[in-house]
This record gives structure tokens, C-alpha cells and sequence, in this order.
């Protein structure tokens, strides 16, 4: 791999810390990013997952404005007809344009995954740091409630109150997200234990900083690494979770679609109209896989030394 | 140690209990069982339907806290309600937690043998060819959700069947209703049966092990213990499998153990896709066919058996981490 051009990097950002940037005149120091960005895209499956996420992302938003059928406007002249010119994807049963409507369940599970992964990274580090940070009743509390949380079966749950949101896409993502911070919360508030022992949060309040500032400006910062890896992880799971939930009719419902709405819809047609099967399966496939290379090169890049024999 | 594992435990049940009335005061107000009644034809009069309602403890018309009190006690006579339909909840359970351990029994076991030799294959052989294949396998594998994994297995299976010209391989239900016999003469097309969501189990099963298991081996790999084992003249393979696998396979049982202890909780996309009639499938009808009762038990049961599998959890790593051992 790249291991000597990211010892290198290493190097010279920790020397540069001591001694300045006498020694490397020609070159400024690289920033922290720079560093993590650098190591992220020499990474060869790191870089095909980004790629593979961008054409993707393009592919669901400018599809349906190149493509000639709208999801929700049937063709009555072509009933399951075989990917060609004009249906690129195909049809269903009911005449419905399979590229429009892959497109159209894609932008969902997109922008779900994304709304997800935010929220629940974001309930993660506040409710670990906080927990961590105060100790005393306020951790003994908030512990008590990611365990009871943890202990409810999510995906039940969230199935139980289906009937509830119904296509109301703002209440599902707050369920979605409200069941995948609890590991990361407990993670966030064991590395806030230690932090909180530091010279640097130890002067901060002494000089009179209040609580929520530290964890904003010393706390927070510090778990970047740890916090971004896990909204990329948390993409993908919060994916899965919508296209499954969806699948069984628990998620998005008709008339919107879903990709795991179209592939449940094509799963008992899948030998004798493949099409119906492969489009919807195959982007949410490669979809994921963009998400878990992404993250899988982002852990690499910001701890190069994990999983690897010294 | 005694009193720290009893105040864990009355922790534990604590939660349970929680978990549990939650989901079924979630499942009480959002779920409406009077939906079977609507459009039938000729229409049910209203007082039958409450009587119906009445008698399962279904009733929206009775404030949801008395239904709650009811239901509570019935549970602590160890009666777990009944079905809309008059069915008995506690019956239905207990058949389809065997249903499910059946299924689930043989994938969990070939997922967990399959995850471990080949993470620690491919730790063993790191960064050459069969690493870098096992590795993007199974992180490929783990990028196809399981629905979409068992649909593409039915596919295959189809064509092979179509090819070969009769069925050699059948991926729906249990068993052949139409054969004659009793359960031993049948064992073949029961494990014909077996042979497609089993493969399913074990390769979701198997690529999360492996990775883990691979990047344990990898931390172990280049550890003092295991170059001091081969400098006092252990041969490779005795090093790498007494020394090496033994501590690197402390994680990987951690969580073998949790997916061994939850067989009972089912497979929902396994089961409903190959039609296995187990809790998986479950789950997913009765919330479909608002269930209340049914819903509340399954939660209670999942639940319960999570808590268990944690616990025993803790017991599988004492036994093999020395260091909690002794400490």
C-alpha cells in the first residue's frame, strides 16, 4: 500500500509541530484535513467509493430531469416491457417507468440516510459528552436511558409505529435516528472521561468556560475523528434500515416508492422479469458499497496503524 | 460479586419490564384491531365486534391503561393474551420459536465456523491475494442486504432447477406438504428445504465475523507471546493456532455467542421470504394484522432473550480471557 508516503506526512506534521516550518521551506505545512484527505485518496477503494457515491448521487438527482417518464405517470402503451431507448430500465406491471422510479427511491433513501446519519451522530456526541463531561446524576441518568433504549428491539418499534407517520418523512427519520446513537454515545462518553482529565479542558475551567462551551470547543473537536467515521457508518445502516422497513411495507409507502418498495414489489417476478429486480437491487447494492468503502478508507486515513501487523 | 451480578440483574429486569409495557402501550394506541371487522360483508354490528374486542382485551373503546392492567395480569398468571382472531399467543410463540431455532441453528453454527477460519485465513496470509479476495468478498457481501442476497439465491436456484429439468432445489416453506410419511422419512426434503436460507444466514453471518475476525488475528499476530512461542520452537502452524487463535477468538465468540443465543428471535427477511413460519415472519403479520397482544409478547420475548444472550456474553468471555478470568 502507501505506507511510506503516509509516514512521511506523519512525520513532518509532527515535526512541524516542535520546530516550526524552518525545514520545509518550499512546502507550507499541510493542515490536519489536508493530512486525512491525502491519506483518504491514495487509498484506491476509498477513491472508488467516492467516485462511485458522487456518479450515483448525480445519477438520482439529474436522472429523472434527462429521463422522459415521471414515476408517478404510468405509460398505458408498455406494460413490463424489457429495458430499451425509451424505458431505460424497463416497466412494471402497471406500466410505471423503472429508471423513473429507481431514481425517484433512490433520492429517498439518499437524503434519509444522510438526515439520519446526521441526527444520530450529532444525539451521540451530545448526549455522551454531556453524560461524560458532568458525571454525577446527569451521566447515571442519560446511561440509564441509552440502555433501556438498547434493550427495545428498534426495528419493532419503529414497525409498531408505522401506521403513525405514515409517508410523513420527517417523523420517520427522527425514529430512525432516535435507535442508532446508543453505542456511540457510550463510546463518546468513555473518550470524554479521559478528556475531561486534560491540561487543556483542566485551564478552560478554571478560567471560568462554562460546561456546554468546553464540550463544544475542547471536547468535541477531539472525538472528530471517531465522530465522522461513525456518521459514515451510520448512512449505511440507516440505508438498510429504511430499505427493509420499506420492504415489508413499514417505511415509505404507496403511492411514493422506495428502493425497498421496488424490490419487494419485484421479488416474486425476479426469475421471469429480472429488470424489475436487478435496477432497484443493483443501485442500492452499490449504493452501500460506496458508503462502507468511504468509511472503511476514512478509519484508515485518520488511524493508519489499525488492523495492520507491526 | 454476588451481590454486583444480583443488582444487575434486577437492573435488567427492570429494563425488560419497561421495554416491554412501552411496546405495548405503543403497540395498544397505534395498532387498530377493529380494522377486521371493516367491509365485511354483511357488515359486523358494532356491540359484536366489542364483544369480540372485549373478550381478547382488544378494544379501543376501553381506555388504554385499563387494558394495560389487564394484560399485566394475565402475564403474571403466565397467560400472554390472545390473538384477534382467538387465538392463544402463548402457544403460538412456543411453535415458532422452534420453528425458528430449527432454521436458524445450522446457518448460525456454519456462519460462525466459516467467519472465523477464513478471518483468520486471511489475517494469516495478510495483504496477499487470498486476503485481499476474502476481504473484498466479504465486504461486498456485507454492502447486499439480506433480502436482496435470499431473492438473487431463489433466482439462482430457479435457473439451476430449470436446467437440470426437475426440482433439486426447493426454497419454499418448511417441508412438502404433498409427501407422504412421518417427520424421519421426510429428513431429506426438510434439509432440501434448508439448503437455500441457510446459505443466506451463513454468508450475512459469516462476512461481519470474518472481518472481525481477521483484524483481531492481525492485533495478535505481532505480539510478543506469538514470537516468543515461535523462538522457543513451536512450529508456524502450532504458534499461530495455540497461541495466536486462541486469543485473537475472543471478540468473534463474543458475538457467535449473541447470534447463538437469539436464534429463537428468528430471521424477519429470511423467514419471510423462503415462507418459514417462524418469529421473524411473525412479527411482521401481526403488526401488519394489529395484533396487539401478539406484538406486546414478541417484544417481551426479544427482549428477554437479548438480555440473556448479553449475559451470557459475559460468562463466555470470563471463561476465555485470562485476564478477566483470574482478575
Amino acid at each position: 500500500m502507501t505506507v511510506p508516503s503516509q509516514e512521511l506526512i506523519g512525520t513532518v506534521t509532527a515535526e512541524s509541530g516542535i520546530e516550526g516550518t524552518a525545514a520545509l521551506d518550499e512546502t507550507a505545512v499541510p493542515s490536519r484535513g489536508r493530512i486525512i484527505f491525502r491519506r483518504f485518496i491514495v487509498q484506491k477503494s476509498a477513491l472508488f467509493g467516492l467516485v462511485l457515491l458522487v456518479v450515483l448521487v448525480l445519477l438520482a438527482y439529474v436522472g429523472p430531469i434527462i429521463g422522459k417518464w415521471d414515476y408517478s405517470q404510468p405509460d398505458y402503451n408498455s406494460f413490463l416491457v424489457t429495458p430499451n431507448s425509451s424505458h431505460w430500465f424497463g416497466t412494471d406491471g402497471t406500466g410505471t417507468d423503472l429508471f423513473a422510479a429507481t431514481m425517484r427511491g433512490a433520492q429517498k433513501s439518499i437524503i434519509i440516510g444522510l438526515l439520519v446519519a446526521v441526527l444520530a451522530t450529532s444525539m451521540a456526541a451530545i448526549v455522551g459528552a454531556t453524560a461524560g463531561y458532568f458525571g454525577r446524576w446527569i451521566d447515571t441518568v442519560l446511561m440509564w436511558i441509552v440502555n433501556l433504549l438498547l434493550v427495545i428491539p428498534s426495528f419493532l418499534i419503529i414497525a409498531i409505529l408505522s401506521p403513525r407517520y405514515h409517508n410523513n418523512l420527517t417523523l420517520f427519520v427522527v425514529l430512525l435516528g432516535m435507535f442508532i446513537w446508543q453505542i456511540t454515545a457510550r463510546i463518546v462518553r468513555g473518550q470524554t472521561l479521559s478528556l475531561r482529565e486534560r491540561e487543556y479542558v483542566l485551564a478552560a475551567k478554571y478560567m471560568g468556560v462554562s460546561g456546554p462551551r468546553i464540550i463544544a470547543r475542547h471536547i468535541l473537536p477531539n472525538l472528530a475523528s471517531l465522530l465522522i467515521i461513525d456518521a459514515t457508518v451510520n448512512v449505511s445502516v440507516a440505508v438498510l434500515t429504511e430499505t427493509g422497513l420499506s420492504f415489508f411495507g413499514f417505511g415509505v409507502q404507496p403511492p411514493d416508492v422506495s428502493l425497498g418498495t421496488l424490490i419487494e414489489a419485484a421479488q416474486t417476478s425476479a426469475t421471469t422479469q429480472p429488470w424489475l429486480f436487478l435496477f432497484p437491487a443493483g443501485f442500492l447494492v452499490l449504493l452501500l458499497l460506496a458508503v462502507n468503502l468511504i468509511g472503511q478508507g476514512l478509519r484508515d486515513a485518520f488511524d493508519p496503524s489499525a488492523g495492520v501487523a507491526v | 460479586m454476588g451481590k454486583y451480578l444480583v443488582r444487575r440483574l434486577v437492573n435488567y429486569v427492570v429494563l425488560v419490564f419497561i421495554a416491554t409495557s412501552m411496546a405495548y402501550l405503543l403497540a395498544a394506541t397505534s395498532l387498530n384491531p377493529r380494522s377486521h371487522f371493516l367491509g365485511r360483508n354483511p357488515p359486523v354490528p358494532v356491540t359484536t365486534q366489542d364483544d369480540i374486542l372485549n373478550r381478547y382485551n382488544l378494544n379501543d373503546k376501553t381506555p388504554v391503561f385499563e387494558r394495560y392492567g389487564t394484560w399485566i395480569d394475565n402475564i403474571a398468571h403466565g397467560n400472554l393474551g390472545r390473538d384477534y382472531d382467538g387465538g392463544y399467543v402463548g402457544a403460538n410463540l412456543s411453535r415458532r420459536m422452534w420453528v425458528s431455532g430449527q432454521l436458524l441453528l445450522i446457518g448460525t453454527i456454519l456462519g460462525g465456523l466459516v467467519g472465523v477460519a477464513a478471518g483468520a485465513w486471511a489475517a494469516v496470509r495478510h495483504k496477499k491475494a487470498t486476503d485481499v479476495a476474502l476481504t473484498q468478498g466479504a465486504f461486498f457481501i456485507l454492502s447486499c442486504p439480506v433480502f436482496v442476497i435470499a431473492i438473487l439465491l431463489q433466482v439462482g436456484a430457479t435457473r439451476l432447477n430449470n436446467a437440470v429439468g426437475s426440482r433439486l432445489i426447493s426454497f419454499s416453506g418448511q417441508f412438502d406438504p404433498a409427501k407422504p410419511g412421518g417427520f424421519f422419512s421426510n429428513i431429506g426434503d426438510r434439509l432440501d428445504h434448508l439448503i437455500l436460507p441457510t446459505i443466506t444466514l451463513m454468508l450475512a453471518g459469516a462476512s461481519y465475523l470474518m472481518l472481525y475476525q481477521r483484524s483481531a488475528m492481525l492485533d495478535v499476530l505481532g505480539s510478543d507471546y506469538v514470537r516468543t512461542a515461535r523462538a522457543k520452537g513451536l512450529r508456524r502452524r502450532t504458534a499461530l493456532i495455540k497461541h495466536a487463535l486462541r486469543t485473537a477468538l475472543i471478540p468473534s465468540v463474543t458475538l457467535f455467542t449473541y447470534a447463538f443465543a437469539t436464534i429463537f428471535v428468528g430471521a424477519t427477511f429470511t423467514e419471510t421470504i423462503f415462507g418459514w413460519h417462524g418469529m421473524g415472519e411473525w412479527f411482521v403479520q401481526t403488526i401488519q394484522g394489529s395484533d396487539t397482544n401478539a406484538v406486546a409478547a414478541i417484544t417481551a420475548v426479544v427482549g428477554v432473550l437479548i438480555l440473556f444472550a448479553s449475559f451470557l456474553q459475559d460468562v463466555v468471555v470470563a471463561m476465555l480471557d485470562p485476564r478477566v478470568r483470574v482478575g
